[in-house]
């Protein structure tokens, strides 16, 4: 047996916060639960039978205690409720704007991970300490959930669709990262490290191209230097080209499909009326099922690009329209 | 099967000697006999569920996995969990104690529905022969929740033949609860109002509303599974065009009120035997009975939070949060009610009374962790993890298992004529409930570390956690094992049990161990209040003899 745990590693703020109210309900656990094993076991030597305690003034109910005895779980409960809704907000609320982004692809049984720069990592992870990380992520296959203890983070990373989570790590160190969902045979081996860094470490790493690697690797895992040295962004550039997005969609607005600069975080209106928001979720459902959510003034005329695209294309394509800020004059030319 | 000797050694009628034909049981429309029907049935495949869990405590002695593959670990803690909630937890106690007692509780000859009852014990013996035989053909490895697109598109195992089994076993259960339902509304004794039920009879009615609202939800959402797989017809699987997520909604929609069908009827067990052995009126009886009845309103509006970190919206996540919170309430009014119960009591040690008292410890540990898992920020970090397992066993075995062995104890006198030895009976008490907490409060620190549910191999630092975790379980194994031994020994050689050797009240009591096929003589009619001890002092003197073989008529 090698060592033993029983406190985990608390690396992130999220972490920190997390345990007071752990520590909280332990506490309240600990103390009602020797209440009530202290009451049980006292009236049970006392009041065994044939013991000579009063017995005088035994109630059969009282309106009181019972009123007392449900107002005392409703007030703990909903003291606890307050305070670990307002935490739960802040972690699956929107991230800072100066949140790291990086990509997550789960499959059956790796996890896959991009940073902006095209540095790709399996089953690991490096970060810097002190700044917000967003991780967008989504399934290839089944149901996984990204899983990092030290951090107290756990999301489920689904098929077909974008979750998003944040954290900001505070402490560095080798972190355990888990998939929490069960997917399959090797469930278990679909495991990792999580490397949080002092900043200028974490700047030589990049600079490095993920090569200054500070712990160990596993066989089969580690970053994948050198197969793609394009960042995201450029990748979807020459992606974009490619499958020439720009003949239908231009700088401006044109008449066969709306422009993608600017498009990102931006309200768009649909033809049926409702107003969506263009975020990542939006962007991978018009580019994979464009008849989906049609944008008002448009005809559904665009092709679906799904079974062409895998995940790891349309994330660079998403990459490359977040990328596409408005051109300066269009501002000056607005009434 | 034992028959109860009269005094002058003529052999009374019962419902036990009423017929020893292989067929006289098989046909039988007797509640009584249905029960232990269910009764040898539940027990046997608690014995597949109880022998998997072994089996996961063994491999999980070693970070690696080396006992068995991957493959066939997955399916051991499928199946485990398939077996011990479709096959035992759910029906251990309303398909045997309640089969066997609603009736005789209500004054009645039988249940409303004699042959839809044998009708419930076939089909849950077909559905649990399918579920057998989908295991010894291959297993199935979805984990008992079936999750798509895991279970409809990816699992290569036998989920197609599980899920006809589970689907089959959920009729079973819906024909339990009809049958409940209706006998509890009509065929009460003149006399027994609402008000003077016991609290017993409350349970199994919330419990019976819950099968029978929720379990057509879980069995169209598993068939519905089924016809993805099968043919390949978009539902879940967002590679067909459907959606995984609606899949959790449906299935936690039933899947948490089960958490209620299994735990209610234990309630009610707790509430008969602490009322006996305190020798006093269940304190606070309309704040029971109700409380029963808010557990099953509530339960069914917080399925959501099984779904925390599914990346359901934030609010629709404060909502299932907060219900959580409010179902906790009703729970925790029992618990402080059983416990004013035993004050100013006279307090027997009695086993059925043990397993009381490790009830009460134990619940409040499961309802109190469950805390931890229905506020947000907690449950982010716990969900899937081992403190959820160490949760929801808590809950299982510290409530529903031992409030199954207090009544089979409670009851078993009434049901065989014959007394349990009263001694080891308590020792296997205490060896479960030592067994039980030395197995489950390791898992609460390994859930706090991170360790994830339905892992095979986990990380070194973790082993000593886990050695604990399986000695416990053996010793668990132990004290499960010693009432099969005593039980069957007592049903020859206990001593003869008398109509009432715990000087209780209730209409079961007032008639013979074991009972005749038409449960009373005469109808009895009822004038007094439920758990009325302080009237039955006389009662009270004839059972402090241990056992006595007082067959009075």
């Amino acid at each position: 047996m090698k060592g033993v745990a029983l406190l985990p590693d608390t690396a992130s703020t999220f972490a920190q916060q997390v345990d007071l109210l752990f520590w909280f309900l332990t506490a309240v656990t600990v103390f009602f639960t020797l209440l009530i094993a202290g009451l049980v076991l006292y009236f049970a030597v006392r009041y065994r039978r044939g013991s000579t305690a009063s017995r005088a003034g035994a109630k059969e109910t009282d309106l009181r205690l019972e009123i007392g005895w449900s107002m005392i779980p409703l007030t703990v409960g909903l003291i606890v409720f307050v305070w670990a809704a307002k935490l739960y907000a802040d972690a699956y609320g929107p991230p800072p704007d100066n949140a790291l982004e990086i990509f997550v692809i789960g499959k059956q049984w790796m996890w896959h991970l991009q940073h902006p720069n095209g540095i790709r990592e399996n089953n690991e992870l490096h970060i810097p300490a002190g700044r917000p990380v967003k991780l967008t992520m989504i399934s290839q296959d089944v149901i996984h959930s990204f899983f990092v203890p030290a951090f107290r983070i756990k999301r489920d990373v689904l098929p077909g669709r974008y979750n998003t989570v944040w954290f900001t790590p505070t402490k560095p160190g080798k972190y355990h990262l888990f998939c929490a969902e069960y997917c399959g045979t090797q469930h278990s081996r679909m495991i990792g490290w999580v490397y949080v860094m002092e900043p200028a470490e974490y700047e030589k790493w990049l600079a490095s191209g993920g090569e200054a690697r500070p712990g160990a690797v596993a066989s089969g895992s580690g970053t994948m230097a050198g197969i793609s040295t394009a960042s995201l962004v450029q990748a979807g550039e020459q992606l974009y080209k490619q499958l020439r997005c720009n003949a239908c969609h231009g700088a401006t607005d044109g008449q066969r499909g709306p422009s993608h600069y600017g498009l990102f975080g931006k309200k768009v209106k649909l033809r049926d009326g409702t107003v969506v928001v263009a975020d990542e979720a939006y962007l991978r459902e018009s580019i994979l099922r464009p008849l989906a959510k049609v944008v008002d003034g448009y005809e559904p005329i665009m092709p679906s690009y799904e079974g062409l695209l895998n995940e790891e294309r349309t994330l660079q394509l998403i990459a490359y329209i977040k990328s596409l800020k408005k051109p300066v004059q269009t501002a000056e030319v607005k009434p | 099967m034992s028959v109860a000797v009269a005094k002058h050694g003529e052999v009374k009628h019962n419902y036990l000697n009423a017929g020893d034909t292989v067929l006289s049981w098989l046909l039988t429309t007797d509640h009584k006999r249905i029960a232990v029907l269910y009764l040898v049935s539940v027990t046997l495949f608690f014995a597949v569920g109880g022998l998997l869990a072994l089996l996961i405590r063994l491999e999980l002695l070693t970070p690696q996995g080396d006992l068995m593959t991957s493959e066939n670990y997955n399916r051991v803690f499928t199946m485990h969990g398939v077996v011990m909630i479709f096959l035992f937890l759910i029906p251990a106690i309303p398909a045997v104690l309640g089969n066997f007692l609603v009736p005789l509780m209500v004054g009645a000859r039988d249940l409303a529905f004699p042959r839809l009852n044998l009708a419930s014990w076939y089909v849950y013996m077909a559905g649990g022969l399918i579920a057998t035989w989908a295991m010894v053909n291959g297993g199935v490895d979805t984990g008992w929740t079936f999750y798509p697109p895991y279970s409809s598109s990816y699992s290569t195992s036998q989920v197609t033949l599980t899920i006809i089994g589970a689907f089959l076993i959920g009729f079973s259960s819906i024909f339990t609860g009809i049958n409940f339902i209706v006998t509890i509304h009509k065929m009460r004794a003149p006399g027994l109002t609402w008000f003077r039920l016991p609290l017993f009879i409350w349970a199994h009615y919330a419990t019976s509303v819950i099968i029978v609202l929720g379990t057509p939800v879980v069995a169209i959402t598993l068939l519905l599974v089924a016809v993805e797989r099968v043919f390949r017809l978009g539902i879940f699987d967002p590679a067909l065009g459907g959606d995984p997520i609606l899949f959790q909604h449906l299935f936690w929609f039933y899947s948490h009120p089960a958490v209620y069908i299994m735990i209610l009827p234990a309630m009610g067990v707790i509430s008969e035997v602490v009322a006996c052995f305190s020798r006093k009126r269940v304190f606070g009886y309309h704040f029971v009975a109700f409380s029963s009845v808010a557990i099953a309103v509530i339960g069914f509006l917080v399925w959501g939070h099984h779904m925390f970190t599914t990346g359901q919206s934030v609010y629709a996540g404060m909502v299932f949060s907060l219900l959580s919170f409010l179902v906790a309430v009703p729970s925790a009014v029992k618990v402080f009610n059983w416990t004013a119960t035993m004050y100013k009591g006279h307090i027997e040690f009695r086993a059925p009374m043990l397993y009381v008292m490790g009830f009460l410890g134990l619940f409040v540990i499961g309802g109190l962790t469950g805390l931890f898992l229905a506020s947000l920020a907690t449950d982010i970090h716990l969900q899937d993890t081992y403190f959820v397992v160490a949760h929801f066993h808590y809950i299982m075995v510290g409530g529903t298992i031992f409030g199954y062995l207090a009544g089979l104890h409670f009851w078993w006198p009434k049901m065989t004529g014959r007394m349990y030895p009263e001694g080891i009976a308590k020792l296997a008490a205490l060896i479960i409930f030592a067994g039980f907490n030395l197995t489950f409060l390791p898992q609460f620190v390994l859930g706090y570390l991170g360790m994830p549910r339905r892992y095979h191999w986990y990380p070194e630092e973790w082993q000593m956690l886990h050695v604990m975790s399986s000695a416990g379980a053996a010793l668990l194994g132990i004290g499960y094992i010693l009432p099969v031994f005593y039980l069957l020994w007592s049903l020859r050689n206990g001593a003869l049990a008398g109509p009432n050797p715990w000087g209780a009240t209730g209409l079961e009591w007032k008639t013979d161990s074991p009972p005749i096929t038409h449960n009373f003589e005469e109808t009895p009619i009822v004038t007094e209040e439920p758990y009325a001890y302080e009237n039955h002092h006389q009662q009270e003197e004839v059972a402090s003899g241990t056992g006595a073989s007082t067959a009075e008529a």
